[in-house]
């Protein structure tokens, strides 16, 4: 069993009156990649202040590193990095001085902050450029120095704050490789991000908050059982009657829906991955195989899905 | 059954000092306020007006020398067309540097998003404002304690004479109290830091307060004594009265306090801030210069009054900036 780093419950924070986050419940287990989702305003980055001690929780409990970050704040800063979003530096200063200033904050001794910001600088590709004002940095330039501004502090948690957005494809694909990196390491990461094909690349378990609420939690598979009912798609093509064959797939155990997509194609819809079990009921049914495809769902498709239904529900 | 009894033991109290990360605070601003173009331009202006006023200065007193026993207090005081005295300047100049180093402190750690950045490192908000505060306090002191040094540097040059004791008593307090005087101006603009989230709301509110101090608030003393202890048919207390509300009102401004110590300082012969009756000169020798003990004790009111509004202008910048909300 995983260790719990991060737990809330019942975690509400209310803004005169407007509920932000209500009653939360938050669990992420040392060394997974958990991904916040949700639309703009939804909670996520109150969330993130209230687990840093930024902002104090109106109700309910959180426990970081089995510590309170509104009352032990420094012990919580002190193994937690944050990168908020649209990060910014002194722009005057260069980036081994803006990294030497968190060195500092963090009241390591020069000779170990010296060799911290080498490593991180290094790590993060900005050894080159480490006498140069911040100012001068391109955006993505910037990101990779608050990657490496939050490794100063060797965290145990980092918790990101849209960390890709306004990367371009490429920056942002490299940045998702630093993340599976840190991962190996052993660092929990909580992603909070509505960019969703990046964040369903690297994470392990995501969440669906949506006004304050977490909706829907677990893998993406598990979040496609629950929300699309059956996740999967697969795609037969198979020579044969099709009204023998239509009875035969919808036999298979798993499988919701059996439907005609073409000449020979027959597209089912399953609960997981029935590929060889509806080939073998083809066969059997005295098909010829000929191809067989299966389409996972994507989280663009189960977020689309689930905020319709939000929406659907509320008009309702 | 372990961690329940951890989480059962989190403090009540908030764990270790507020005051971590305090001086990488001041020493990282003090080193942005140094070498910032804003305060080489100040720097330089501060520069001129002290070499300037104090030469002028200097040529007048010159006749004078060994008649004068406190010829030092001169350089500072003593003013020759078209040029004010140097403490004239300073008058208006202290608040002008005060204000440049403070009204940006916080907002500008919004502006330029690196406040989450610097709150999510093992640090409490006290030690950023107060790291700031005492940074632009340091910052002050450095700046006019080099200014001083060089006036009585070109003094003793110019002059060819030392400075005697009690003449660099005076002078010192002379620099104390100009630096909390600053340092009344730094904590306004740092408030307003805090109040405003644009940097030049905040800049354009502490000029308003230092232009009206500096320009509005005689007239407004003038006007507020006349209507309320107006004199009617000329009685000498009717007088006294609108005298003495005019001058307490005007020892609300801070302008006004830091004038009245440097008179009293700078001038010894000088007995009395307020209304001085005839009955209240017996016994005196007209012109003579009072001991610094009771020159000290003359101002003593104003310094306090000073060195306490700076605090209380700090303690609300503190609460204002300990409840505001840290997302931008």
């Amino acid at each position: 069993m995983s260790k719990v780093v991060i737990r809330t419950k019942g975690l509400t924070k209310r803004y005169n009156g407007v509920v932000a986050v209500d009653k939360l419940n938050l669990t992420i287990h040392r060394g997974e990649i958990f991904g916040l989702l949700g639309p703009n305003g939804s909670g996520k980055t109150t969330t993130i202040l209230m687990l840093l001690g930024l902002t104090e929780p109106t109700a309910g409990e959180v426990r970081v590193l089995n510590l309170d970050p509104a009352r032990q704040p420094l012990s919580v800063k002190a193994r937690v990095g944050y990168l908020p979003d649209q990060i910014g530096f002194y722009d005057e200063l260069t980036a081994r001085e803006n990294l030497s200033y968190t060195a500092k904050l963090n009241g390591l001794s020069r000779k170990e902050a010296d060799e911290r910001i080498e490593a991180a600088l290094t790590r993060v590709g900005l050894h080159e450029v480490a006498d140069r004002p911040v100012g001068t940095f391109s955006r993505g330039m910037k990101q990779r120095l608050g990657v490496a501004d939050v490794l100063i502090k060797r965290p145990e948690i980092i918790i990101m704050d849209e960390p890709t957005q306004g990367l371009d494809p490429e920056g942002a694909h490299a940045f998702l490789q630093n993340i599976l990196e840190l991962k190996e390491e052993g660092i929990t990461i909580l992603l909070a991000s509505h960019l969703l094909h990046q964040v369903q690349a690297v994470c392990d378990r995501v969440g669906l908050f949506n006004r304050g609420r977490m909706a829907v939690s677990g893998t993406v598979a598990e979040l496609a059982k629950k929300i699309l009912d059956s996740g999967y798609r697969i795609y037969l093509e198979v020579e044969g009657p099709a009204d023998k064959m239509i009875p035969a797939l919808k036999a298979v155990s798993g499988v919701s829906k059996v439907q005609r997509a073409g000449k020979n194609r027959y597209e089912l819809v399953a609960r997981s991955d029935l590929r060889a079990e509806a080939a073998a009921a083809a066969v059997k049914a005295g098909g010829k195989l000929y191809g067989l495809s299966v389409e996972v769902p994507s989280l663009d498709d189960i977020y689309t899905h689930y905020f319709e239904e939000v929406e659907h529900g509320r008009a309702s | 059954m372990a961690a329940q009894a951890k989480q059962d033991a989190i403090p009540r109290a908030r764990e270790g000092s507020p005051w971590t990360g305090l001086w990488a605070v001041v020493l990282k601003e003090m080193a942005d306020h140094l070498t910032s173009t804003r305060m080489r331009i100040l720097e330089i202006l501060i520069l001129l007006t002290a070499v300037g006023a104090v030469y002028a200065a200097m040529l007048n007193i010159r006749s004078t020398i060994g008649r004068d026993p406190f010829l030092f207090l001169k350089l500072f005081t003593t003013s020759r067309e078209p040029l004010p005295a140097f403490v004239g300047f300073l008058v208006f100049l202290v608040p002008l540097i005060a204000i440049a180093l403070g009204f940006d402190a916080i907002n500008g750690e919004f502006s330029r998003r690196t406040m989450s950045r610097l709150l999510a490192q093992p640090i409490y908000r006290d030690a950023l404002l107060m790291g700031k505060f005492l940074a632009g306090f340091f910052t002050l002191a450095l700046v006019f304690t080099a200014i001083w040094l060089l006036i009585i540097g070109m003094g003793i040059i110019g002059l060819g004479l030392p400075p005697g004791g009690e003449e660099v008593a005076r002078l010192l307090i002379f620099l104390v109290a100009t630096i909390f005087y600053g340092g009344f101006w730094l904590a306004l603009a740092m408030l307003f830091s805090v109040r405003f989230r644009q940097a030049a709301t905040a800049a354009l509110a502490s000029l308003a307060t230092w232009l009206f101090f500096t320009v509005f608030w005689s007239m407004l003393v003038g006007l507020i004594a006349q209507t309320l202890r107006p004199v009617r048919i000329g009685l000498p207390q009717e007088i006294i009265a609108q005298t003495e509300l005019q001058i307490a009102l005007s020892r609300l401004s801070p302008n006004t306090l830091y004038t009245e110590i440097l008179l009293a300082l700078l001038n010894p012969a000088l007995r009395s801030m307020g209304l001085v009756l005839p009955i209240q000169w017996e016994g005196a020798i007209l012109g003579s210069p009072l001991p610094l003990s009771q020159s000290v004790l003359l101002i003593w009111p104003q310094l306090t009054g000073l060195i306490a509004v700076t605090i209380l202008l700090f303690a609300l910048a503190y609460v204002l900036f300990q409840r505001q909300e840290i997302r931008a």
